[in-house]
């Protein structure tokens, strides 16, 4: 009975934002939603964006701690603009409070690569950030991927620098992703570690489609009968 | 309904007396009856945009319509009839009176009552698209026009105050998106153009209407409320739900979205903004640049229409927006060479101001992003305890603060690129040295540019919006020329198109 009990609310909630999602009663189902999301590092932004219209049109029922917790794991999203989004939805007053406005810093600092100054704000606000597990290894993923788009090869200091790590930590970042991601190690002509990123089409232009003359699958079928 | 009070008449020299139903008016709605009846669609549209005009014109300028009650004897009462004389009578409030509080109250009731009967299903006329269109744009520019209303309570009197919160459902959030959401979902419009793609259905080949003797109002209805729906959520400023809704139209081909030009407009517009937002500078670009291209060419034809003004004002809009994008990203070869002339003309001084990237620059984002943009609204009911103050400004300082804000994370960019089109090789010391920099800046403001430049597509994958782009070996920048894209395919399957329609038509003329 509780077991059914329990199904019933995770299948309602994407299903509800799906199917009815301008309806004030399922406001407190988004909030556990996103508790939800924040202890089995699952993410959903179509929920989120949903509560936070529910706020916008109840202003009285904002949980400013609910919002919080939306910002960091939209923050995790990142390259993915999902942290302005959610900024489009919250009014200015509540932006200008205090911890809002760190996590709007923290944004800014990522937006803009600036990892150092970033990883600083972050050690100063550990209680803020170590609620939502998985952060370190998000930013970590965006930091990778910023670097992927512009370096063929990085010097290590720059990316110590962006993941925040030194000495053995680094050492055992980089040999993880030697064996599991298609990195390499090659001394640069200073005698330190230069890291070669796998090829792409950002950082390997030669390796960009020509995409925007490729043909959809649809548009091709509509000289079918022309042809037969 | 309430007989209206002598002061909500406007002035003149003849007071409007509500049940005075002249001779042309009665002639108008015993033959627009009769053609709705008979589902004479052309019939009904002549008299829809052409009679209803004309009138209005010679007898209504300022003052209403006779009421629906007044009107509804000649009609055989018809409760239909004059649920739909009644939203063209508020919309006439609308455009040429101002509506009084309670009249705005009324017509929301009567929004209430047409939906109610189309999602019953029991509707089955066949209505022109533009006026099942102007209904829904009318619907969403009341509840705009509502929330404007409502933010403002400095001056209100205590009548006033005492309507808001006897009628506080009038025109609520929720209630308006629901209506949209049901209109979409109960005329099954999603499915049917899913079943389209695969041939099993001629939607857009028939227009939406239905030629087995059935009603397009549903359909369309659903139709059009997935374009109202884009515009609420960005008058919300919830961008990427807007677009979600649009999903099931596919924006790069015609369709039924472009055959009514007001529903074309602002279908593009709505997205070209939402785009913006969402930093997909390349998508909104080439959006625009086909809108504003179409206007160019046809709006001679709209001329007389009731529309026109309103196509002028978004036509520069979107020439408004255009400039702000291309001077996020310039990518110039998005843009037909007649757009770009009149882009030149218009703002040409501005957008080099604007790619200056300094104080005055950002002034002049806040410029043109303040004409182009939507009137966002604060969805929130009032509250009505003392101090009473104007917040309908709110919502529109909280988008032009997150876009400025946008805009300068993005100041150093213009720089960078002034470099990078000049150098196909250079050290990072030396364009630290050139840009004032330190070397660890410039390596940041180089992420920046890539991260920046590279948005984020709704399946998580990631398209370039570059114009000029780099990559970085150790501590040098090589510049990476940019090849032109000529798009062959689209072309090619345009005109084969086109010559198999013409080859027809020629098949069809007999020589005698």
């Amino acid at each position: 009975m509780a077991k059914e009990a329990q199904q019933q609310v995770s299948y309602t909630v994407e299903e509800l934002v799906a199917v009815n999602p301008y309806n004030p009663d399922i406001l407190a189902d988004l909030e556990n939603y996103v508790n939800e999301q924040v202890s089995s590092q699952k993410y959903s932004l179509d929920a989120n964006l949903c509560l936070l219209r529910l706020y916008q049109c109840e202003p009285e029922r904002m949980s400013p701690p609910i919002v919080a917790r939306i910002l960091i794991k939209a923050l995790m999203a990142m390259p993915a603009q999902d942290f302005s989004l959610c900024l489009f939805l919250i009014p200015e007053q509540v932006q200008s409070e205090e911890q809002f406005k760190t996590l709007i810093v923290l944004s800014h600092y990522l937006e803009t690569a600036r990892f150092r100054l970033f990883w600083d704000e972050v050690a100063k606000n550990r209680s803020l950030l170590e609620s939502v597990p998985g952060f370190q290894q998000a930013i970590e993923a965006y930091a990778v991927h910023v670097l992927s788009l512009t370096y063929q090869k990085v010097p290590r200091a720059v990316l110590a620098e962006a993941i925040n790590k030194e000495g053995l930590a680094l050492d055992q970042f980089l040999e993880y992703h030697v064996a599991n991601s298609g990195w390499a190690i090659e001394k640069s002509q200073g005698h330190s570690q230069l890291i070669v990123l796998p090829p792409n089409e950002f950082n390997h232009p030669e390796l960009k489609k020509n995409a925007s003359d490729s043909v959809s699958y649809e548009h091709v079928t509509r000289i079918f009968p022309v042809l037969s | 309904m309430a007989a209206y009070d002598a002061d909500s008449s406007a002035g003149g020299d003849l007071a409007y007396d509500p049940n005075f139903v002249p001779d042309s008016v009665k002639t108008f709605v015993v033959h627009l009856y009769r053609q709705i009846r008979d589902k004479n669609v052309y019939e009904i549209h002549q008299m829809y945009e052409g009679s209803f005009n004309r009138l209005t014109d010679r007898m209504f300028r300022e003052s209403p319509w006779p009421t629906a009650e007044a009107v509804a004897p000649y009609v055989d009462g018809d409760h239909v009839f004059c649920l739909l004389y009644r939203e063209m009578w508020f919309r006439h409030v609308y455009a040429r009176l101002t509506p009084t509080p309670k009249q705005r109250v009324e017509s929301w009731d009567n929004y209430c009552s047409l939906f109610g009967v189309v999602l019953h299903g029991v509707v089955n006329m066949q209505l022109p698209n533009q006026w099942l269109w102007d209904m829904v744009d009318e619907f969403v520019y009341q509840f705009q026009s509502y929330c404007q209303y409502r933010a403002k309570l400095k001056n209100k009197t205590e009548e006033e105050l005492q309507l808001l919160r006897n009628f506080d459902q009038a025109w609520n959030v929720y209630g308006v998106l629901n209506y949209l959401q049901a209109l979409v979902e109960k005329s099954n419009i999603i499915q049917i153009l899913e079943r389209e793609k695969e041939g099993l259905e001629q939607f857009t080949v028939d227009n939406g209407y239905d030629y087995q003797g059935g009603s397009n109002v549903l359909k369309m209805l659903g139709y059009y409320s997935m374009i109202g729906l884009l515009r609420v959520h960005c008058l919300l400023g919830d961008y990427r739900t807007g677009l979600k809704y649009m999903a099931p139209i596919d924006l790069s081909q015609q369709g039924v979205y472009t055959n009514v030009i007001g529903s074309h407009i602002s279908t593009i517009y709505h997205y070209g903004f939402a785009n913006l937002m969402l930093r997909r500078y390349g998508d909104a670009i080439r959006e625009f640049n086909k809108m504003l291209l179409y206007i160019l060419k046809y709006k001679q034809y709209h001329q007389k229409s009731p529309q026109y003004d309103q196509i002028l004002k978004k036509n520069e809009q979107m020439y408004a927006l255009l400039a702000v994008c291309l001077s996020l990203c310039p990518q110039q070869k998005l843009v037909d060479e007649n757009v770009s002339t009149q882009l030149k003309e218009k703002y040409n001084d501005k957008m080099t101001k604007m790619q200056r990237y300094d104080d005055e620059a950002s002034t002049v984002y806040d410029e043109l992003f303040s004409y182009g943009c939507p009137k966002f609204i604060t969805p929130s009911a009032p509250v009505l305890d003392e101090p009473l103050t104007n917040y309908n400004q709110e919502a529109y300082r909280l988008q032009l603060k997150m876009f400025l804000f946008e805009v300068k994370q993005q100041q150093l960019l213009a720089g960078i690129r002034s470099f990078l089109k000049i150098y196909s090789t250079i050290t990072v010391t030396k364009l630290a040295q050139f840009m004032d920099v330190d070397e660890a800046t410039l390596r940041t403001i180089l992420m920046t540019y890539k991260h920046k430049m590279h948005s984020t597509d709704n399946d998580g994958k990631i398209v370039s919006n570059a114009d000029i782009d780099f990559y970085v070996d150790d501590d040098t920048v090589h510049v990476v020329e940019a090849k032109p894209t000529k798009r062959f395919g689209d072309y090619f399957l345009r005109q084969i198109l086109k010559f198999e329609e013409m080859i027809s038509e020629l098949e069809k003329v007999q020589l005698d």
